[in-house]
């Protein structure tokens, strides 16, 4: 059929073509995801063209794992496409995830066909009320006339200001009907602008109280990621010759191999960055939300007075759990890029007396070392493994993780240097992240080397994941730490529930070397310390496999410095 | 402290769940919470009555600024406003209560807008707490049914609330 349209001819194309369209206007280059009823005529479209590449996962979970781990690698929109009912619902832990680190993504979920909505239909589930909670916005396309604008607005809305999850839900029969295309150039949304040039006058007010500080501490987090603004940070880190933590979410923003830099800080975090983000006497906060694991008991946290700075795209990230003296509100790569512009005028008159004896105080701290560990035993300890996965890896590889002891070794012990090379799931701590993510993260990168640091209960959370990387033959290198146990839970319950290991003891673990062979991949069993280096030298030398690495490491290790629960940040147990 | 907060939004389907669903989700309260379309039949305007210390309350304005449906928020009581909630009672009305409950409407400045023998439905018009003292100046148990719509709220003079 077609129609005269301002003298043109239009073609009247599919609710389903549109959509893949749609996807190649916005150059999405991969879609993750899985079939299914409510997604028929979909799949039949990306089928018919080539432009617009599929992966299939084993599981939906992992479907949008994937796209977000492609997400946080590059500065693109990860894309995942589910189907309706329990498509949708395995996605939602995924989406939860990209919601709490705040990654762009726009997922796409078939849905029952309109006149069906709200029967109980077979896979019916109301998705949009589901996905709600934790998506920046989300969308229910009723007509076929509104899909490509919808699409657009999705994109639009995932990447811009604070970014995060869009779920786009399509009913089946809007796929089939037919509608003219055209996508539109622009969106513009009365309801949705968000801030962009930070306050001139803000910036000014911080600058001043940065030159007076006696104690001055830099803290950031994920938005500096995000925000790709890592270069702007590392000049005027160096600039101030201030101390500099980064988050969980933000290591890589700030290089981990500076003098200036004093690790990571929280719950697991340096001794001298929590001492010092404890006692500065100003802090300047960039992309970052004070969050419970990062500054620990508010109320300790405010015992000691201090002016905060604090520099985020969201304003409602500002004075949520800690009052701010200095708000800027403002994209972060442009609030820094006025920070610098500012302060080229002339030389700050910083207090260089005091920053003397602050820094003396710092490395009296950071002589503390306080991530030393016994290296003299006879069994492998999961540090080990991470300092010889650094070197062995030249400190340049990227780097996933699940959730738990390993996830907190890998950021302590891998020094980061680049942005966008440590990608975990910081806010709601998601095992069986590490694996998909790690496949998005080697798709958009299919000659670096990817390293997923795991554990053994962690990795069976997504484990089927494996036969994806088989299909698509995908290089990445499985780094276990097997303690045989969940190690966090195992260590909360050591200290704080007096040795009663309830269930946290992973009993009947498969022989994950013929695992990783069944699906065709390279298993390696290493026990020795010794061995741990040769291993992970054979690993990354073979570049076309992956291989899973199952290292039998020491059961009683714990994370240290660790500061527990309710507790202020200088209350740390150390080793 | 109380709070009545405007707000304005696309008057879109799931909206007011969206709205709803953050307060439950963040554990805001809500005392009352009134919306419907205006002249503009794209948008809707809400009026929601919360408690919070202010600091709950910047919050509040926050939260909702950064759901994409709304439009634009503004906290009415930082400034001089005008609420107004309407309550519907029906009031058991025989013998010599009939006379009684007619005073009363009046003293109040209600109207009686639906009569049987046996009982009056009344409409009352005012802030809240004159609604609670219509209902304590009549006989408890004389009151057979009530219905409230929640506050609405808008702002005295040149304030004004609007795309």
């Amino acid at each position: 059929m077609f129609l005269l349209f301002f003298g043109r001819v239009m073609a009247m194309i599919t609710g389903a073509e549109i959509v893949v369209r749609c996807l190649q206007e916005e150059g999405v280059e991969y879609v993750f995801g899985y079939p299914g009823g409510a997604v028929l005529f979909l799949y039949d479209e990306l089928f018919k063209q080539n432009k617009v590449k599929h992966i299939l996962v084993r599981h939906e979970q992992g479907a949008v794992h994937a796209a977000d781990g492609y997400s946080r690698s590059t500065e693109k929109i990860g894309v995942a496409l589910v189907t309706s009912g329990p498509g949708v619902t395995n996605a939602v832990t995924g989406i939860a995830t990209a919601y709490m680190d705040s990654i762009p993504q726009v997922i796409i979920t078939g849905q029952v066909p309109t006149h069906a909505i709200g029967q109980d239909a077979f896979q019916e589930c109301d998705t949009v009320g589901i996905t709600r909670p934790c998506v920046k916005h989300n969308f229910l396309v009723k007509d076929v006339k509104d899909i490509a604008v919808t699409m657009k607005k999705a994109f639009y809305i995932a990447a811009t200001g604070r970014p995060g999850p869009v779920v786009v839900d399509i009913p089946k029969d809007v796929t089939s009907h037919k509608a003219e295309f055209s996508y539109p150039a622009t969106i513009a949304m009365r309801s949705y602008n968000p801030v962009t040039k930070g306050h001139a006058g803000q910036i000014r007010k911080a600058i001043q109280v940065l030159a007076g500080a006696k104690r001055p501490m830099i803290y950031t987090g994920g938005g500096v990621i995000l925000g790709n603004a890592a270069a702007e940070l590392t000049q005027l880190v160096r600039t101030l010759g201030f101390p500099c933590t980064n988050t969980l979410m933000g290591l890589g923003a700030y290089p981990a191999t500076d003098r200036q830099f004093v690790g990571m800080l929280g719950m697991h975090g340096t001794y001298e960055a929590n001492m010092a983000m404890q006692h500065c006497d100003v802090l300047l906060a960039i992309g970052a939300r004070f969050d419970d694991r990062v500054i620990g008991n508010p109320r300790h946290f405010f015992e000691e007075p201090r002016t905060i700075i604090h520099v985020d795209v969201d304003p409602s990230s500002i004075s949520k759990r800690v009052k701010v003296d200095v708000p800027i509100v403002g994209n972060v790569r442009d609030v820094l890029r006025e920070f610098i512009r500012q302060m080229e005028g002339g030389k700050l008159p910083l207090d260089q007396e005091a920053l003397r004896t602050w820094w003396t105080q710092i490395e009296l701290w950071r002589g503390r070392d306080c991530l030393k560990y016994d290296r003299s035993g006879t069994l492998i300890k999961p540090q080990f493994v991470i300092e010889k996965l650094y070197e062995v890896t030249r400190g340049d590889a990227f780097v996933t993780s699940d959730v738990g002891q390993h996830q907190m070794w890998a950021a302590q012990f891998y020094k980061f240097t680049k942005p966008r090379r440590w990608i975990n799931s910081g806010g709601l701590g998601t095992m069986g992240f590490g694996l998909p993510a790690a496949m998005g993260v080697q798709l958009a990168h299919p000659r670096a080397a990817v390293a997923c640091v795991t554990g053994e209960a962690s990795i069976q959370m997504c484990i089927q994941e494996l036969s994806t990387c088989k299909q698509y033959r995908l290089p990445i290198k499985i780094v276990t730490l097997n303690n045989k146990y969940m190690g966090m839970v195992r260590q909360w319950q050591e200290f704080f529930h007096g040795n009663r290991y309830a269930e946290s003891y992973m009993d009947a673990l498969p022989d994950f070397v013929k695992l990783a062979e069944s699906y065709g991949h390279v298993g390696m069993k290493i026990e020795k310390p010794a061995d741990v280096e040769p291993a992970l030298k054979e690993a990354f030398s073979r570049k076309k496999e992956l291989v899973f690495l199952d290292f039998i490491t020491d059961q009683t290790e714990n994370v240290f410095p660790m500061v527990p629960g309710g507790k202020g940040l200088s209350e740390m147990i150390l080793v | 402290m109380r709070h009545i907060i405007s707000v304005l939004l696309e008057n879109e389907a799931g909206a007011l769940s969206r709205v709803s669903g953050l307060f439950s989700a963040r554990g805001y309260n809500i005392e009352s919470l009134t919306v419907a379309p205006t002249e503009d039949a794209t948008l809707s305007r809400m009026t929601i009555v919360t408690t919070g210390s202010d600091e709950v309350i910047e919050q509040i304005t926050k939260q909702l600024n950064k759901l994409i449906d709304v439009v634009k928020v503004i906290d009415l009581s930082d400034g001089d406003h005008i609420e107004r909630e309407l309550m519907l009672v029906k009031v058991r009305a025989v013998g010599r209560e009939r006379e009684e409950m007619k005073r009363m409407a009046d003293i109040f400045r209600g109207r009686i807008i639906d009569v049987t023998d046996r009982d009056y439905t009344i409409e009352l018009t005012g802030t809240g707490s004159k609604l609670d003292a219509f209902l304590k100046a009549i006989d408890a148990a004389a009151i057979l049914e009530t219905v409230r719509t929640g506050a609405s709220g808008i702002g005295r003079g040149d304030r004004v609330l609007r795309v």
